[in-house]
């Protein structure tokens, strides 16, 4: 299974990033090879960036995303593109979150937690 | 002729200027109200409204059948207003500035135009002046194309007065773009010089004619007008600070009616931009109570 | 730490001043300004600047001249009006005019030699800096930028860095005039919004539409009447009608030429002194009074 993981720096000692539009970087565990990799979220974009950062993991074979909060816009992209979304990990690192869904102490939601920038 | 009445940033007077003038000039005159996040000259016309038109903007709809999820629009869309996952693109359409881009790019033609309701535009006659407002939705992110349907139903003869959004970014540019003459309004204060510096470079930027009126005057701050003259400005009109022009405003009264010594500052200042402006273009007289003042 | 942003609805209500006197109360704070397109605070807090960055945003179509052909198929394609013709004698090419330029890239697509480039577009800079009150984070929009609200989330990030990282229990943000992106992006997850109001027609009006927004985000509010003076009955109509809207009471500013003169001399008005000066130090007393009684910031970012 694949899992990504909205970050603030490049390891899994990094605090996680509790946006997910705007954070950095992704990290993208595969649990079967017990490794990962960095994703980039350097875009350009004035609006919309929660939607590219969508496309952007879900090209890169996410199946679930955690992250602190997600709106409107990302969740119903990620939703669409069949990722699950998994909000309220900030305040540990990128590695504990990837234990606390694993163990299932976060589980995915069925809606944003928060409302959009933009109506 | 078109005048747009501009400034570098909110509450130097815009509106009090734009309002005031078009009840001075004393002949048809068109006022179009395009702050449309926030129109005010409604407050001081009191128009009275003869058509309400609700305005929309087109985004792209996804034609089931015929798309294959390439992801081309996608790729295309630099606003990402449409993005392409697994199954069809979903479109954002609150995002979409409308270029048509997506639909030119699509290999199989499965986007078709949609349209999307952003503002209103309300038409009406206030005295003699006929009066044209746009109105953003609360929630709508994109004013330029509200502003510039406004614009669009700018009179070809006579003068035009445009109320202009405050600030310098994209929506000003879209309201500005195209007039014969600029009205930057002014405050006499450090910041109300910092942002007419900002305003009057986007006028240089746009290759406009324009001059300055100073609102709310005060002798001992000379600042706006030390700068105007160094620069060659014109300044238009120093209209004093008066504690009954501020109550005026704040009933919604049009200042040349409240405070009647103000209707002479408001002739004279009407004048002086129709020979400013003059020199581009020859039309017929325009007149303020009687007296021509040039050429519109 | 208390993130308070204030803002006003219309441009020119006394935003800024108010923003300063309180950067100046607040005894440790960090400062933002996040009114990008016309940023007045540095006028009266003297930053110096200690680090600046080139704030990117979208792209811009740019046509190589030597490579133009003349076609005008960029200028068939651009809905926005934003391809110029340019004369050389007998032949004719094409320019991008900047200002009109969206960004959208039909243009760079469309043209048969591929003669137009597409950089991303500088809008504006951003300011990390020293004030006499603390650390204060700025910035400029570019003429003719599309004001998204990017560049005042740019701002804010940075502003609740530095008072993570020096500990500083305020952040005092000047907000944006209106109520579109700009002043969204400046809201979300603050502790509390001021509404400077000034008892007009229109202020009722766009009192009704800020506190609209207030509200659908979940920010508690409280307003000011700045002037108040200048017509007490609709200062009067405006206060009851943001307590019906749930909003509290700050206070009520007396017009004041000391706001004005305090500028000229560079202080902030409680520096300077006077009627308003009280009534805002007043207003600040029940600003802070209201922000220590709320619960913890929400974690959310822009």
């Amino acid at each position: 299974m694949k899992i990504t993981i909205s970050s603030q720096g490049k390891t899994l000692d990094s605090a996680v990033d509790p946006r997910f539009g705007r954070a950095a970087q992704f990290i993208l565990y595969d649990t079967e090879a017990g490794s990962y990799e960095v994703i980039s979220n350097t875009q350009n974009s004035a609006q919309g960036a929660g939607i590219k950062a969508a496309e952007t993991i879900s090209q890169a074979g996410a199946q679930v995303l955690i992250t602190g909060h997600c709106g409107p816009n990302a969740f119903n992209t990620l939703k669409a593109a069949g990722i699950a979304v998994v909000v309220g990990a900030d305040g540990c690192t990128v590695g504990q979150a990837i234990e606390r869904y694993r163990s299932g102490r976060l589980t995915a939601s069925g809606s944003p937690d928060v409302a959009g920038h933009w109506q | 002729m078109i005048i747009a009445v501009a400034s570098g940033k909110g509450g130097t007077g815009k509106t009090t200027v734009a309002v005031n003038m078009a009840i001075c000039l004393n002949e048809p005159v068109q006022l179009l109200d395009c702050d449309v996040e926030e129109p005010n000259c409604r407050i001081f016309l009191k128009p009275d409204i003869r058509r309400r038109e609700r305005i929309v903007l087109p985004h792209p709809v996804v034609i089931e059948d015929l798309c294959t999820s390439c992801g081309e629009c996608s790729r295309a869309c630099q606003f990402n207003a449409i993005v392409s996952l697994k199954t069809r693109p979903m479109v954002f359409p609150s995002l979409c500035h409308g270029c048509g881009g997506c639909i030119k790019v699509c290999p199989q033609n499965a986007l078709a135009e949609g349209v999307r309701e952003i503002g209103t535009i309300e038409t009406g006659i206030a005295r003699q002046v006929e009066f044209v407002q746009g109105c953003l939705d609360v929630g709508q992110t994109l004013s330029p194309p509200l502003i510039r349907e406004v614009k669009r139903r700018a009179a070809r003869k006579g003068i035009t007065i445009v109320d202009c959004p405050p600030g310098t970014s994209c929506p000003v540019m879209a309201a500005v773009k195209g007039s014969d003459y600029a009205v930057l309004v002014a405050e006499s204060t450090p910041f109300g010089l910092h942002d007419l510096k900002l305003a009057v470079e986007t006028v240089r930027r746009l290759g406009l004619r324009f001059g300055v009126v100073i609102n709310r005057m005060v002798s001992t701050d000379r600042c706006v007008v030390k700068y105007c003259r160094s620069e060659h400005i014109p300044i238009l009109l120093e209209i004093p600070e008066h504690r009954a022009a501020a109550v005026a405003y704040s009933r919604g009264q049009l200042l040349v009616e409240a405070v009647p010594e103000f209707r002479g500052l408001f002739e004279r200042l009407c004048c002086r931009i129709i020979s400013e402006a003059r020199g581009k273009e020859e039309g017929p007289a325009v007149t303020t109570r009687g007296k021509i003042v040039g050429t519109a | 730490m208390k993130e308070i942003v204030v803002i006003s609805g219309k441009g020119g209500t006394g935003k800024t001043s108010i923003t300063a006197s309180f950067a100046a109360l607040a005894g440790s704070a960090v400062i933002a300004d996040c009114d990008v397109d016309a940023s007045d605070l540095h006028l009266v807090l003297s930053p110096r600047i200690r680090k600046r960055e080139e704030f990117r945003s979208g792209r811009e179509a740019v046509i190589r001249t030597d490579d133009c052909i003349g076609c005008g198929a960029c200028r068939d394609d651009c809905r926005f009006h934003a391809v110029r013709v340019v004369h050389h004698g007998s032949f004719r090419n094409f320019a991008i005019d900047s200002l009109s330029c969206e960004g959208c890239g039909v243009c760079v697509r469309g043209c048969p030699v591929q003669a137009i480039d597409f950089p991303e577009r500088v809008c504006g800079e951003w300011f990390v800096s020293e004030s006499r009150f603390g650390p204060m984070v700025h910035a400029q929009l570019a003429i003719g930028a599309e004001n998204s609200g990017k560049l005042v989330s740019t701002v804010r990030k940075q502003a609740r860095k530095l008072a993570e990282e020096f500990n500083r229990p305020w952040l005092i943000v000047d907000g944006p005039p209106g109520i579109a992106c700009p002043v969204i992006a400046s809201i979300t997850g603050a502790s509390l919004a001021l509404i400077v109001i000034e008892p007009t027609m229109s202020g009722v009006h766009d009192m009704e539409r800020v506190l609209a927004l207030t509200g659908h985000f979940g920010i508690p509010a409280m307003i000011c009447v700045n002037k108040w003076e200048l017509n007490p009955q609709i200062t009067g109509q405006i206060e009851s009608s943001a307590q019906s809207s749930g909003a509290s009471l700050a206070g009520r500013i007396h017009y004041d030429r000391a706001v004005t003169n305090a500028q000229t001399d560079g202080l902030t008005v409680v520096e300077y002194g006077g009627q308003a000066a009280e009534d805002i130090r007043l207003i600040w007393r029940n600003v802070e009074d209201r922000a220590l009684s709320l619960g913890a910031t929400a974690a959310m970012q822009v």
